[in-house]
């Protein structure tokens, strides 16, 4: 049974969402690895803090992505989801972890005021990148490979611990880590800091080169180990394979000079490249071997009602999405300090004379709007209003009973 | 006791009580998400509106503090959607496609606020005024709107609506009965309100210590009066909203209603008990107020209402005397809340004056505590009260857990980690005022006052004086 056009656009949605999380918060993932591998104290102040203004005020967003793709997997392909959640129970559980300690750290590292508190969560924060991907990648290794059965009755430890799913799980660490710095030298050369653009540059081609040796491992692994896999990806997904290829190489000649925006673009072309690839491998299967999309699919309405959804996003999500992004990227974001209480200023001898209208001088200190000058009317008519609308609302309340029955 | 946690360790209840323990966690936080952004904007409305600097230091501050406590709310949110497919895969691949939808909308508000999370709370330099205010009220409706669309999930759990099914799948789905299903109108409302009372409660608790210590200057009236008055508008309209819900209830699910009120048999002329512990058909330690709650259900004493007796044990509510205790509970610490709001209300109607006797202050710093508690307890009435359905009538939660091995472990991992958070969030706003109250005493013997909106401390340092 072939999948009907909504059943494939919503698979594409979920491979959308994926790469949407791949681009945006993998780029933080991989600040957290920079972060990590930045030094001692001293050494690593400079490009933490250059991480720390790239990632701080746009993190949460683009954390959002990985609740799309779990609403997304759930609504439109709940079977497999379910089969996915328990075979994989451990690793996802790991990632979840991660993704936990990487949201306390960013919350509080900021505030923490001693240098051992702020060590703390900075390691907590920078730990908890390197975990998440990892595990978010063996859980991708799992499922690519055909070890999630329909129905497992428990979970699998040996799907995610294979060599391939142990290999993807590098490869996006890598990916987080090569994004990340390029998206960071884009930044670094922005601010006008070329000694931090130089620094990133140097480590996203390291990263990038890795990142392209794990995936050629992971090709030949998956020649073996993926077998629904592997004929479909040399024959209709090759284009998007050669396309990831290709904005990879590109990205890593373009560091070198300075087109932030077409590095950017070059680099988020070979993950987004990688992504469409493996959709288009796997088709026609959710889980290689085990649930197609015609099988696992949700009912159409369901399906429809997510794009209502998405429609919905793209027209209130993206101008919010592209403002934060416009501001950020022209500094009007910025972090700031509460100011102190201003102290207090001595009362205005007159505050107001009339009900409701306050002293015009801004400085005036006390704004109190006059007491009331009629307590004993006032009482009466609240307690009219009340006691009607009480009133009111028993009766309605006993009307509405007495239909019913 | 090896054998007791042996059996407390099996089937679904290391589940339930993650599942629980999350939600509890998760649902403090989601509160300051929904009404924070409300408390902090009425601030900083009247701080430009008014010129007043000590309103915008208030805002600032709050939206300082919000911000904290909405990356927890975040995380914890996602560790509850996660959860919901590693601990319930029976609900979600059964009825994934239509309980998954709500979900799908409420992302969407999710999505905004963080976005507008990020712009107010660092816009605060380099933004004008009013562009800023106003880059803060989209925060508002996306938290109204996403609250709806969580609360409808829960309300369908409640009363599942707008699916059939075939062969034990779902065949065809109508989202818009999903979402407004029978149980939406009213516990969508409940819950936006609690929402409010909590928030407001809690930041006015703040400030209520603080002049309970005789700091009665204006920074500290202002921070306890704008909250308050946000949790004072709120609950007197939670008190006929949950007494609407509490009917809604018992007519949509008579058995959670009957382990909510102790009702055992069928009958007329119920007795409503306040407090009270049901053993072996009797209830000790209650008072009891005879046909109060037939008249609470029908405005009759005459009214029947269904007792638990009327289905098998296996259908009933495990624990009626959690549910029944929660549920007194919660109505007692929301009518007392009301009570102390009219109390300030009245006295700000005719005199414009913070009350400042202790009898009022001391359970006004308690009141966040309190309404944090009745809202725990309510959703427990909800939660335990639906039990032993996940999807009432139709999904029991023994077959929805899933078979993994290793939830135990998972359980004990959360309670550790929710413990250091739930102290760290609590810890770091308290440093955060120690040291703003250490600079507000350092800035005094200064000339310059640093205003939330100027140049930046480095830039006024870089001007030629």
């Amino acid at each position: 049974m072939n999948p009907s056009g909504t059943t494939i656009a919503v698979a594409v949605l979920l491979l959308v969402t994926i790469a949407g999380y791949a681009l945006f918060a993998g780029a933080d993932l991989g600040g957290g690895i920079w972060d990590l591998l930045a030094g001692g104290d001293k050494r690593g102040a400079a490009p933490r803090e250059e991480i720390d203004l790239s990632v701080t005020p746009v993190w949460e967003g683009n954390h959002v992505w990985i609740i799309f793709g779990l609403v997304v997997f759930w609504t439109g392909f709940p079977s497999a989801f379910s089969a996915v959640m328990i075979a994989l129970f451990v690793p996802l559980a790991v990632s979840l972890l991660g993704i936990v300690l990487r949201g306390v750290g960013f919350a509080f590292r900021h505030e923490a005021e001693r240098l051992s508190t702020k060590r703390l969560y900075g390691a907590i924060f920078a730990a908890s990148s390197l975990v998440t991907p990892f595990f978010l990648g063996t859980v991708v290794g799992a499922v690519v490979t055909g070890a999630v059965p329909a129905n497992p009755t428990g979970n699998i430890l040996s799907a995610w611990t294979s060599p391939t799913a142990i290999v993807t799980g590098l490869l996006f660490v890598a990916t987080c880590a090569y994004i990340s710095g390029v998206y960071l030298v884009a930044d670094a050369d922005r601010r006008g800091r070329p000694d931090m653009a130089r620094y990133f540059r140097r480590r996203s081609v390291a990263a990038g080169v890795v990142a392209g040796i794990l995936a050629a491992i992971d090709l030949v692994l998956l020649r073996e180990t993926a077998p629904y896999l592997w004929p479909r990806l040399l024959g209709p997904a090759l284009p998007a394979v050669v396309v990831s290829v290709m904005g990879g190489i590109a990205a890593l000649v373009l560091l070198h000079g300075n087109r932030p925006h077409l590095l950017r673009g070059a680099a988020a072309l070979a993950v987004v490249g990688v992504v469409a690839g493996w959709g288009v491998a796997q088709y026609p299967w959710v889980l290689p071997g085990a649930v197609t999309l015609a099988e696992s699919s949700a009912p159409e309405p369901a399906q429809v009602a997510l794009f209502v959804a998405l429609g919905l996003a793209v027209l209130l999500v993206l101008p919010a999405f592209v403002w934060l992004y416009w501001l950020h990227q022209h500094e009007r974001l910025l972090e700031s300090e509460p100011a102190p209480v201003p102290p207090p200023v001595p009362p205005p001898p007159a505050v107001a004379t009339a009900k409701g209208t306050y002293s015009g001088n801004a400085a005036a200190g006390v704004i109190r709007p006059a007491p009331d000058p009629h307590p004993v009317l006032e009482t009466a008519v609240i307690g009219l209003i009340v006691g009607r609308v009480v009133r009111d609302l028993m009766r309605q309340l006993v009307h509405r009973r007495n239909r019913r029955v | 006791m090896s054998a007791s946690l042996h059996v407390l360790a099996e089937g679904d209840i290391p589940a339930r009580v993650q599942m629980g323990a999350s939600l509890g966690f998760h649902i403090i936080f989601a509160c300051f998400g929904m009404a924070f952004p409300t408390v902090m904007l009425i601030a900083h409305w009247i701080g430009i509106r008014r010129g007043d600097e000590v309103a915008l230091v208030l805002a600032q501050r709050w939206s300082r503090v919000g911000a904290v406590i909405f990356a927890v709310g975040a995380v914890s949110g996602t560790v509850l959607s996660y959860e919901l497919g590693l601990l319930w895969p029976g609900l979600m691949g059964n009825y994934g496609s239509a309980f998954g939808i709500p979900f799908a909308i409420e992302g969407i508000w999710f999505f905004v606020e963080a976005i507008f999370m990020a712009i107010y709370l660092y816009g605060w330099r380099r933004l004008s005024p009013w562009v800023h205010w106003w880059s803060g009220t989209p925060m508002v409706v996306a938290g109204l709107l996403g609250a709806f669309a969580v609360v409808a999930a829960n309300s369908w759990m409640n009363q599942p609506s707008g699916f059939t099914l075939q062969n034990g799948r779902i065949a065809t789905v109508d989202p818009w009965a999903v979402v407004f299903n029978r149980a939406t109108p009213y516990e969508v409302p409940h819950m936006i309100l609690a929402a409010y009372m909590v928030v407001g409660f809690v930041v006015a608790g703040v400030y209520a210590v603080g002049l309970l210590r005789g700091q009665r200057d204006r920074y500290h009236r202002l921070g306890f009066l704008i909250p308050f008055s946000v949790g004072a508008v709120a609950s007197p309209l939670q008190v006929i909203m949950g007494d609407i819900l509490a009917r809604a209830v018992a007519n949509q699910q008579p058995i959670k209603f009957a382990a909510m009120e102790l009702v055992d048999n069928t009958g007329r002329g119920v007795t409503e008990w306040l407090g009270g512990i049901y053993w072996n058909g009797e209830v000790y330690f209650g008072i009891g107020v005879p046909y109060l709650d037939s008249i609470l259900v029908g405005f009759s004493p005459n009214t029947e209402v269904i007792g638990w007796n009327s289905v098998p044990p296996e259908l009933r509510v495990p624990l009626p005397n959690l549910v029944h205790l929660s549920f007194t509970g919660m109505v007692a610490i929301g009518t007392g809340l009301m009570v102390l709001s009219a109390w300030q209300a009245w006295v700000w109607k005719f005199r414009r004056e913070v009350l400042s006797t202790k009898w009022f202050l001391i359970p006004a710093a308690l009141s966040g505590f309190a309404a944090i508690a009745a809202m725990e307890m309510g959703w427990i009435v909800t939660e335990v009260g639906r039990q032993p359905w996940v999807v009432y009538g139709l999904l029991l939660t023994a077959d929805a857990v899933t078979p993994a091995s290793g939830v135990p472990i998972t359980l004990a991992v959360m309670i550790v980690i929710y413990g250091i958070l739930t102290i760290t969030c609590i810890g770091v706003p308290w440093l955060m005022s120690r040291r703003w109250r250490a600079q507000g005493t350092a800035a005094r013997g200064e000339d310059t006052v640093q205003t939330p909106y100027g140049p930046p401390p480095s830039r006024m340092e870089e001007r030629p004086v």
